[in-house]
């Protein structure tokens, strides 16, 4: 029996607390034992980018992040990017440009295009499509998600 | 470009997707987010050998692991009499399905599943896979196409006869099918070509590619009665498959579609239900089956890799006289390659008097293919267009204006017999060449890159088949509408907007949902760009049976004869009291106290196979010293019939395309001497990324369908045919060389250019 460790930190800004096994992945804590699935997983590996999250503001592939190393540090994943008042700007934009099929990539592409902004308010679409580069997706052919970040980047200037 | 019809109200209008909201704020439950009290989990055990028999099965330590509730091998899912009995009955096609599920006395790919476990956690499940202990004899395997079909390959199913129109040959041999076609005198007609270019194709088994792995949960009642909660493209194909797998009543048995992360074919399949269910009735607990990205890319159905030969002749005046082509086709470790849709989408661009071509269907060790959106069609298209692009070339002539003059038209008979009409291909070339790219000046990033412009016409057709759909008015003057058809390409938006047509309502009137097994009627697998064209007639159906009934109840309430009754514009009205007249919300909300609500229902057949046609155009620059590939500049043109959502309809042609250009420059299975895949990560195996492709231009060409009300064709397929061939053929205008190998790596590109190899 492994023993599991208790781990205090803030997500989507809540205290929270839990429990996890040593070598449990921040993604299966995320969807497993916190019910936020939003986070995605696509390989498991850290090539498709479909779990990335910010942590401490920084976009990581959540299941590179082992849960335990998340104490007393910050998450923000898909769950926390819209509030009762309303989307974030990129939430709206993927929706009005169509940026998305599926779906499954989506919430990635989302917190990965956010982390974009956070630093860069204007990037060009070379910035973008660099900056997404580590997001698999396989149903848009990518120029609806660029044109929606264009977007929101336009709008949260404005 | 457009033949715009103008009198649609909601058809052909670019409303936000039904189900974008619920995606982007990550609520949207896919397949592994199946939530169910009390899940365990489920993990497969895969065979590491490519061909192997399987001498013993121990599952004692896993067993005894605390926290292991179940194991199952192929014992819990078929019993010996009964396995004995269908290979009596040579039912290969039986066997498959269980062998697969969980394989029996041979393994036959890297990946195939063996048995399974049901523990508390899921590093448990892990851990009791590792306990299984199997005991195999090696067997040499085979993983090449033209290697499995020498004498001496060894065989993957020893009683399996090669079937062609002269019947079963006499000697077992991997080779599952043959068949040849003979159109016209191709004898005569290649005497009569001045110029004859004959090239032979390679292309590897290439994946999906959907993000999403495959995920089952399973749950049992103690009454015996199974719900499904999966990933799939036909939640009835799902049932049925589980049913006829574990002997289970139908009606115990119902299967619930979740949001589906990318399919593109692969998702028609079922692989991991039947084991979650299994399981879970084992453990008595519900299952959770998850597949890794690993299991997916070894232990799903990818797509054929080709060898595919073509030989054509043409006049100086650019006149094909006549082709021949044989197409050898891996089906990996079962029948059922593409092939004859590889020939079919082939031809069916061109008029060609005199045609002779060979299909091979042929089972190596490596993963069953399953359906890859258009299945067959590209590695096919890939070598003909390659060999057309030559001709053009060799006899001067502009390669549009030769496929112009080759191309299929009205009536034009295709290689199977069938008969091409109110086809748009014509319109498309003509599109493509009138468009600015293709007179634009080659403008490039380097000084030293070489560049080329290649252009590549593809054809596919829509699948029809069975959809189910009930459309139920609320009293608030809103419909919900519920088909069978699981949504993999925005689909609930699409026929929703076709019902809004009809019924005269604004689209965020109609509520559009996915039903499950136990709530619609039966409807096929979302596959062969068919749910908007014939889901979409049942849904027509049904929005006009609503209108109907809604009359008759207007006669009713204002008691005048139902022939007098009209629906125009949302108003009901009456021509027997011109006074009269109700909004659709004004008798919705009349109908509970006037006989109860009132539901249209449709089910349909849909038998026609219609055409659709897409020429892409592609610039590229290649780096002479690396090989590297670059694209510029991407077109696509395709006719659509009726563009139901613009921007859906582009979405699946830019996707599509990406897709393709992933076959051309970067994807592909790669196997060792063994039959072990040596890419079977995201890392090794590479989809194209945002910033390996340019933006994708469409145009969007209509040519009405006359089978659908709308004039709608399908989509989804045709654009991702042409881009291996035009990216060839633009690689030749840079390199000087013809690379006829996919995927054109840097490598290969040198290896053309006389760098390397």
């Amino acid at each position: 029996m492994i023993k599991k460790v208790l781990v205090s930190a803030t997500i989507n800004g809540e205290s929270t607390e839990f429990l996890c096994e040593p070598q449990q992945s921040l993604l299966e804590v995320l969807r497993d034992v916190l019910n936020l699935t939003g986070a995605k997983e696509g390989c498991n590996d850290g090539n498709c980018g479909a779990c990335s999250v910010l942590l401490d503001g920084r976009l990581v592939n959540s299941c590179l992040v082992l849960a335990a190393e998340i104490e007393g540090r910050t998450v923000t994943t898909v769950e926390g990017l819209a509030s009762w008042e309303g989307l974030h700007p990129l939430q709206q934009s993927f929706i009005e440009q169509d940026a998305l099929q599926c779906g499954y990539c989506t919430p990635g592409m989302l917190i990965a295009a956010k982390a974009l902004l956070d630093r860069n308010p204007d990037p060009t679409d070379e910035e973008i499509r660099t900056w997404l580069a580590g997001n698999l997706c396989r149903c848009t052919g990518y120029d609806k998600i660029v044109r929606a970040v264009r977007a929101a980047a336009r709008q949260m200037k404005d | 470009m457009n033949q715009q019809a103008t009198d649609f109200s909601v058809i052909g209008t670019r409303p936000p997707r039904v189900d974008a909201a619920e995606k982007v704020i990550g609520r949207a439950k896919y397949g592994m987010d199946a939530q169910v009290p009390g899940v365990t989990y489920g993990k497969v055990l895969r065979s590491p050998h490519a061909h192997a028999r399987i001498v013993s099965i121990d599952t004692g330590k896993a067993e005894a692991l605390a926290g292991v509730y179940a194991v199952v091998t192929a014992d819990d899912l078929l019993s010996p009499e009964t396995r004995e009995k269908l290979r009596e009955e040579d039912n290969i096609h039986a066997l498959r399905e269980y062998e697969l599920t969980l394989a029996h006395d041979k393994v036959l790919f890297e990946g195939h599943p063996i048995a399974a476990v049901a523990a508390r956690t899921p590093t448990l499940a892990e851990q009791a896979v590792k306990l299984i202990e199997v005991e195999y004899e090696v067997l040499p395997a085979v993983v090449g196409i033209l290697d499995a079909m020498r004498d001496d390959a060894p065989l993957l199913h020893e009683m399996m006869h090669t079937e062609s129109l002269a019947g079963k040959s006499e000697k077992p041999s991997n080779v599952a099918s043959y068949f040849q076609q003979i159109k016209g005198d191709p004898e005569q007609g290649f005497a009569k070509a001045d110029v004859v270019v004959e090239r032979e194709f390679r292309s590897l088994m290439v994946h999906q590619g959907y993000i999403e792995p495959h995920a089952a949960t399973a749950e049992w009642s103690p009454t015996g009665k199974l719900t499904l909660y999966t990933t799939t493209q036909g939640t009835f194909a799902v049932r049925d498959h589980v049913v006829s797998l574990l002997h289970i009543p139908m009606s115990d048995t119902r299967v619930i579609s979740l949001e589906v992360g990318g399919a593109f074919g692969g998702k028609n399949n079922s692989f991991v239900d039947a084991v979650a269910a299994l399981l879970a009735r084992k453990a008595r607990r519900p299952v959770k089956v998850t597949m890794s990205r690993a299991e997916t890319l070894l232990g799903t159905g990818p797509s054929s890799g080709t060898v595919i030969r073509v030989k054509m002749g043409a006049t100086r005046e650019g006149h094909i006289t006549a082709t021949q082509a044989t197409l050898y086709y891996e089906a990996g470790a079962y029948p059922g390659s593409p092939v004859g849709s590889g020939v079919n989408v082939m031809f069916g661009p061109y008029d060609i008097s005199h045609v002779q071509v060979e299909g091979y269907d042929i089972v190596n060790n490596k993963p069953p293919i399953a359906s890859y959106r258009a299945p067959g069609a590209t590695p096919a298209n890939f070598a003909i267009e390659v060999v057309i692009d030559e001709i053009a070339e060799k006899i001067g002539m502009d390669p549009l204006e030769f496929r112009l003059l080759n191309s299929a038209r009205e009536g034009t008979e295709q290689i199977f017999g069938e008969i091409h009409h109110d086809i748009g291909a014509i319109e498309v070339l003509e599109a493509a060449k009138a468009h600015p790219h293709y007179s634009a000046p080659l403008a490039g990033s380097s000084k030293d890159g070489r560049r080329g412009r290649g252009v590549a016409h593809g054809y596919w057709g829509n699948w029809g088949a069975r959809s189910s759909c009930t459309i139920t008015v609320n009293p608030d003057g809103t419909v919900a509408l519920v088909t069978g058809s699981v949504d993999v390409t925005g689909t609930r938006t699409s026929l929703a907007m076709q019902a809004a047509e009809i019924l005269c309502l604004d689209l965020d009137q109609v509520k559009s949902s996915v039903g499950d097994t136990d709530n619609i009627g039966y409807s096929d697998v979302s596959a062969g760009s068919r749910t908007t064209i014939a889901t979409g007639q049942a849904v027509i159906q049904a929005a006009q049976e609503v209108i109907a009934k809604m009359c008759a109840r207007a006669a009713t309430i204002w008691e005048v004869p139902v022939e007098t009754i009209t629906f125009e514009g949302g108003i009901f009205a009456t021509n027997a009291d011109k006074k009269k007249r109700m909004t659709f919300a004004e008798l919705a909300a009349q109908l509970p106290q006037t006989g109860n609500t009132v539901i249209g229902v449709a089910n349909v057949d849909v038998r026609e196979w219609g055409a659709a046609f897409g020429t892409h155009i592609v610039d590229v620059e290649v780096d002479p010293e690396t090989g590297l590939v670059t694209l510029l500049r991407y077109t696509a043109v395709q006719d659509v019939g009726k563009a139901i959502h613009p921007t859906q309809v582009e979405g699946q042609i830019q996707g599509g395309a990406v897709q393709g250009i992933g076959w051309a420059l970067y994807e592909g299975y790669t196997y060792n001497a063994e039959g072990k895949l040596l890419n079977p990560n995201f890392l090794d195996y590479k989809l194209p990324t945002a910033l390996d492709v340019p933006p994708i231009d469409t145009v969007i060409v209509e040519v009405p369908y006359p089978k659908h009300p709308f004039g709608a064709r399908g989509v989804g397929e045709v654009p991702i045919i042409p881009p291996p061939a035009a990216i060839a053929n633009a690689i030749y205008r840079a390199i000087g060389a013809r690379v006829d190998v996919l995927p054109m790596t840097p490598g290969r590109i040198l290896e053309a250019m006389g760098v390397m190899g």
